[in-house]
């Protein structure tokens, strides 16, 4: 099990998305990935695309103006 | 939504594909500016995708549609809107999808003769031939308005639990909703392309005429959604945030452009497109101190940053109410 970092600031919906959607494509069940965005939608969307593709959501984080969300991939 | 819940109800597995062209309308965008803050910060394919409890794959299609846009066989509509083209560009891609992941066919949620350009009883075949999907595209909701489809011909869908709903009216499909228990549903009347708003158009339109050319890149048309567009000459325009939420957003442009703000009153951050003389950037500054607490000053600072970080100061007076042509704001 790995671990993986999105750096996916700037972006604004559903890029956030489609890029962690694109890095998921490559990774293993099980390795987890950890995005960072400046958009605040990602709590909503990253979360509902985790439970739409059968992926966990292990957590979700927010600082200032950066939002993060961790997520484990699913099989 | 409802085409969807229609083809499902007949036992077909169907998954939702969802286009990025970089002109869709998201909560999201709106939500950078205050005034929209009550709008949900969803992104709307995602919760029908999940309230429907489908897959959906959401395809980033930026630079092909490029294309679409800058050489419309079909022409625009309204405004800078492509949409018969870029329907057919969609069901295209929808076919390339289907063939590649071993699905047989495509549905829409078209109904004829709902929208002017792309949904007319003469178009609709244009996009069933021209994107290559021909008699595997389904539009269940009017889809007995047509004739029958590969899927009605081989039995994998009845045409009778098809529908044959026309017109600019809603009201069937929204009984149609209420039937499969649906109370919320996006987007009752388009609108989900920022192409199809004049002022966004016009925007895109001036971009293009100052450069002299028909491109763009991502950050343009993103940058089109946000602040006040100021144009003095062909030369550069001026894009000033119009709240705290717009600062941050552009604040993240700020090593792409020469910017610009308030340094001895609070004011807004501006980013300045194009290729300023010194005279341009000083008419720059005197808008910049336009917008912010120092209009009314007899002098305000405002800091200069340039494209390699380097910082000068300019002493301005803030042009008055009246001194900023109507036409200057795009």
């Amino acid at each position: 099990m790995s671990q993986y970092e999105l750096d996916a600031r700037r972006l604004l919906c559903p890029l956030p998305v489609i890029r962690t959607q694109d890095k998921v494509k490559n990774l293993q069940s099980g390795d987890t990935l950890r995005v960072t965005c400046t958009d605040p939608g990602v709590l909503q969307d990253i979360p509902a695309w985790c439970r739409i593709n059968g992926h966990k959501l292990i957590e979700t984080h927010s600082s200032e103006h950066e939002y993060i969300v961790t997520l484990e991939v699913g099989k | 939504m409802l085409a969807t819940k229609a083809i499902m109800e007949q036992g077909v597995h169907v998954e939702g594909i969802n286009f990025f062209t970089g002109f869709c309308v998201e909560g999201h965008t709106h939500a950078i500016r205050k005034k929209d803050k009550e709008k949900p910060k969803r992104n709307n394919s995602l919760w029908v995708a999940e309230t429907l409890g489908i897959k959906l794959h959401i395809i980033d299609i930026i630079e092909e549609y490029k294309d679409v846009l800058i050489n419309p066989k079909h022409g625009y509509g309204a405004n800078m809107n492509p949409c018969l083209d870029c329907k057919v560009f969609m069901v295209k891609k929808a076919k390339q999808w289907m063939e590649e992941n071993d699905f047989d066919f495509i549905i829409t949620g078209e109904v004829m003769g709902q929208r002017p350009m792309s949904q007319r009883r003469e178009t609709m075949p244009i996009i069933a031939a021209e994107s290559g999907a021909d008699d595997r595209l389904v539009r269940p909701l009017c889809g007995q308005n047509l004739p029958a489809t590969l899927p009605e011909r081989e039995g994998w869908i009845s045409r009778d639990k098809l529908f044959g709903f026309s017109g600019r009216g809603r009201k069937p499909q929204m009984a149609l909703a209420e039937e499969y228990g649906i109370e919320e549903y996006s987007q009752p009347a388009g609108g989900c392309c920022f192409l199809t708003d004049e002022s966004y158009s016009a925007k895109l339109v001036d971009l293009w005429k100052a450069r002299g050319t028909k491109d763009y890149e991502l950050d343009d048309v993103m940058l089109l959604k946000v602040g006040r567009h100021i144009r003095p000459n062909q030369d550069f325009k001026v894009i000033i945030a119009r709240e705290d939420g717009e600062a941050r957003f552009l604040e993240g442009y700020k090593k792409n452009y020469i910017n610009m703000n308030c340094a001895s009153h609070r004011g807004p951050l501006a980013l300045i497109d194009g290729n300023p003389g010194a005279e341009d950037l000083y008419v720059a500054a005197q808008i910049v101190a336009r917008y912010g607490q120092g209009r009314d000053a007899e002098q305000v600072d405002v800091l200069v940053r340039d494209l390699a970080g380097n910082e000068s100061t300019l002493q301005v007076r803030p042009f008055g109410v009246d001194e900023m042509p109507k036409a200057w704001f795009i």
